[in-house]
C-alpha cells in the first residue's frame, strides 16, 4: 500500500515538473549586413590581327586596304555583396575597361594615310541587384558608358528580373538601351580645304584628317604643322539601339542542363560609319550609306553534359536572322578535362558561317544609282573557324596567395575565308 | 526563299527547345555536386570577353550569348 502510495506521488510531481517547464525563447535577432567585398576579376587580352579589305579603303585589296589590328585590353570589375533587413542579398558591381588599339586602316582617314592609326577606348560599368532567395526571384539595374577617339560617347542602361522555378529552372528578362553619339569624321577628301584656315595652299601643303576628326596642314617635307583646323566641334550623329532578352535555363538531369536566350534588337539612327569608304563601278568613292534602321532576331541554346568524373561537353548553337538580309549560323563545342579536381584543359572549336547583308559589295561593285551601299567585309558573306586552348587553375588554398582562387589562360586562332586571320591570348585572375 | 526557310528554322528552334526541357528530372540538392561544378556554368567565361568582342566587330551578327547585341562602341 505504502509503495502504491509513493509511487502515485512520484508521478505526480513528474507530471507537475512536466507542465512547468518554461520554453527557452529565441533571443538571437536577425540583423543586416553592410556591403562587403567579395570578390575581384582581373581580365587582359592581347589581340593580333592581320587581314585586306579594309573598310576604310572600300574593300581595296591592295596596300591600301590593309586592315591589320593590334588590341590590348584591361578591366577590372570588383563585387560587394551586403543583406538588407528585408534578407535580400544585394549584389553592387563595379568595373572599368581600358583597350588600346592600333589600326593600319585608321591612318587611311586621312586620304595619304597620315591620319593617326591608334587609340584608347575607356569604358566603366556598373550594376546592382536585389535577390530574394525566399521567394527565389533577382532585380538588377546597370549602366554603362564608353568614349573613344570617334563618338563622343555611348551610354547604355539596363534592366533585369528573373525568377526560379519549383523544378530547378529559371527565367530572366532583361531590357537594354545603348545610345551612342558617333563622330561624323568623314575622309579627308570630304572634308572641304578651306576648313583650315590662313594657310595657303602650296605644293608641299598636305591637309590630314586626324583620327578625331580635326584637320591640319603639315609641310610634307618636314612633317611641321604649319595650320590648324578650325576650333568647331565635329559633328555627331546618334545611334539608338534597344533590346529585349528573354532566357529559360534548366536542369535536366543531375549530369546535363541546358538554355534558351532569345533577344530581339532595334537599332534606329545612323548605322554606318563616316569614315568607311565605298568605291562604285565607275571609280569614284564616297562614304557608305546604310538604312537608318535594323532589326535583329538571334536565338542560342546552350547544352554542358558532364561525362563520367572528369569530362564536360559545353556545347552552343546559335541562328541569326536580321531585316537587311543577314542569316548567320553559330556552333561552338568546348570540352574541359579535369587533370585533377583544380586543373583543368579546355580545347574549343567554334564554327560560323553568315550571309552577306543585300547592301553589301565588294571593291567597285556598287553602282551609283544603289540606294544603300558598303563594302564592309564584316556584312560580307563568309565562313570563320575559330580554335585554341584554355588551362584553369582553382586549389582551394589559393595559387601563390590564398586570395587568388582561381587563373585562367586561354588562347584562340580564328581565321575567316575573307583572308582575315587573328590570334588571341586572354587572361583571368580571379581573387576571393 | 531563303529567307522564308531561316524564318521556319527558326520558328522551329524554340519548340524543339521546349520538348528538350520539358523531360526533365527532378534533382535534390545532394544530387546537383557536378551541375554546381563552375565550368558546368550556361554563360560564357570571363575569359572569353575579348574574343566575344572582336566577334562582335568582325562579324555582322551578335547576341542571344550573354554579349552585346548592339551599339555602345564606335562600330557597326
Amino acid at each position: 500500500m505504502k509503495k502504491i502510495c509513493l509511487t502515485v506521488v512520484g508521478m505526480y510531481f513528474m507530471l507537475l515538473h512536466a507542465f512547468s517547464q518554461v520554453s527557452v525563447k529565441d533571443t538571437s535577432t536577425y540583423k543586416p549586413k553592410k556591403l562587403k567585398l567579395d570578390e575581384i576579376n582581373l581580365v587582359s587580352s592581347y589581340y593580333n590581327q592581320t587581314a585586306d579589305k579594309s573598310a576604310v579603303m572600300g574593300g581595296r585589296t591592295d596596300s591600301k586596304g590593309i586592315g591589320d589590328v593590334t588590341d590590348l585590353a584591361n578591366g577590372i570589375d570588383i563585387k560587394f555583396i551586403g543583406w538588407d533587413g528585408k534578407r535580400r542579398k544585394n549584389t553592387l558591381t563595379g568595373g572599368i575597361g581600358i583597350d588600346y588599339h592600333t589600326a593600319a586602316s585608321q591612318a587611311y582617314v586621312d586620304s595619304n594615310g597620315h591620319a593617326r592609326n591608334n587609340g584608347t577606348r575607356i569604358y566603366p560599368t556598373l550594376d546592382w541587384s536585389i535577390e530574394n532567395e525566399k521567394k527565389g526571384t533577382e532585380f538588377g539595374i546597370g549602366a554603362y558608358y564608353s568614349a573613344e577617339h570617334n563618338y563622343y560617347h555611348s551610354i547604355g542602361l539596363n534592366s533585369s528580373f528573373s525568377k526560379k522555378t519549383h523544378n530547378n529552372g529559371e527565367f530572366s528578362f532583361k531590357l537594354t538601351g545603348y545610345f551612342d553619339q558617333i563622330k561624323m569624321i568623314k575622309p579627308s577628301e570630304f572634308i572641304p580645304v578651306d576648313s583650315v584656315k590662313n594657310v595657303p595652299t602650296t605644293d608641299s601643303i598636305v591637309y590630314i584628317t586626324t583620327a578625331s576628326g580635326r584637320t591640319e596642314a603639315i609641310n610634307y617635307g618636314t612633317g611641321q604643322v604649319v595650320g590648324k583646323g578650325s576650333r568647331v566641334k565635329t559633328p555627331s550623329q546618334a545611334r539608338d539601339t534597344y533590346t529585349a532578352s528573354f532566357s529559360f535555363s534548366q536542369v535536366i538531369n543531375a549530369r546535363m542542363q541546358a538554355s534558351i536566350a532569345l533577344d530581339l534588337v532595334y537599332m534606329n539612327g545612323y548605322l554606318g560609319l563616316p569614315f568607311h569608304r565605298v568605291y562604285f563601278n565607275n571609280g569614284k568613292d564616297t562614304i557608305e550609306n546604310l538604312p537608318s534602321q535594323r532589326f535583329k532576331f538571334p536565338i542560342g541554346i546552350r547544352l554542358n553534359y558532364f561525362i563520367g568524373d572528369n569530362i564536360i561537353l559545353r556545347g552552343y548553337y546559335r541562328f541569326y536572322i536580321d531585316n537587311w538580309g543577314l542569316v548567320s549560323h553559330t556552333a561552338s563545342l568546348e570540352v574541359p578535362i579535369k587533370i585533377t579536381p583544380f586543373i583543368s584543359l579546355s580545347p574549343f572549336y567554334r564554327y560560323y558561317v553568315q550571309t552577306a547583308a543585300k547592301y553589301f559589295a565588294p571593291y567597285e561593285g556598287h553602282s551609283p544609282q544603289d540606294q544603300y551601299y558598303t563594302s564592309n567585309y564584316a556584312l560580307a558573306d563568309f565562313q570563320s573557324h575559330s580554335y585554341g586552348m584554355g588551362i584553369r587553375l582553382a586549389p582551394p588554398k589559393g595559387i601563390l596567395i590564398k586570395s587568388l582562387s582561381v587563373l585562367e589562360l586561354r588562347y584562340s586562332h580564328y581565321t575567316q575565308t575573307t583572308n582575315l586571320a587573328a590570334d588571341m591570348i586572354s587572361l583571368n585572375l580571379k581573387f576571393k | 526563299m531563303m529567307k522564308r526557310n531561316a524564318l521556319i528554322k527558326y520558328c522551329c528552334a524554340v519548340p524543339i527547345a521546349g520538348l528538350m526541357f520539358a523531360s526533365c528530372a527532378h534533382v535534390k540538392e545532394y544530387q546537383k555536386s557536378r551541375i554546381n561544378d563552375s565550368e558546368m556554368s550556361l554563360a560564357n567565361r570571363k575569359v572569353e570577353k575579348g574574343e566575344m568582342n572582336a566577334q562582335s566587330y568582325r562579324e555582322g551578327s551578335s547576341g542571344a550569348n550573354g554579349g552585346k547585341t548592339g551599339g555602345g562602341c564606335g562600330c557597326n
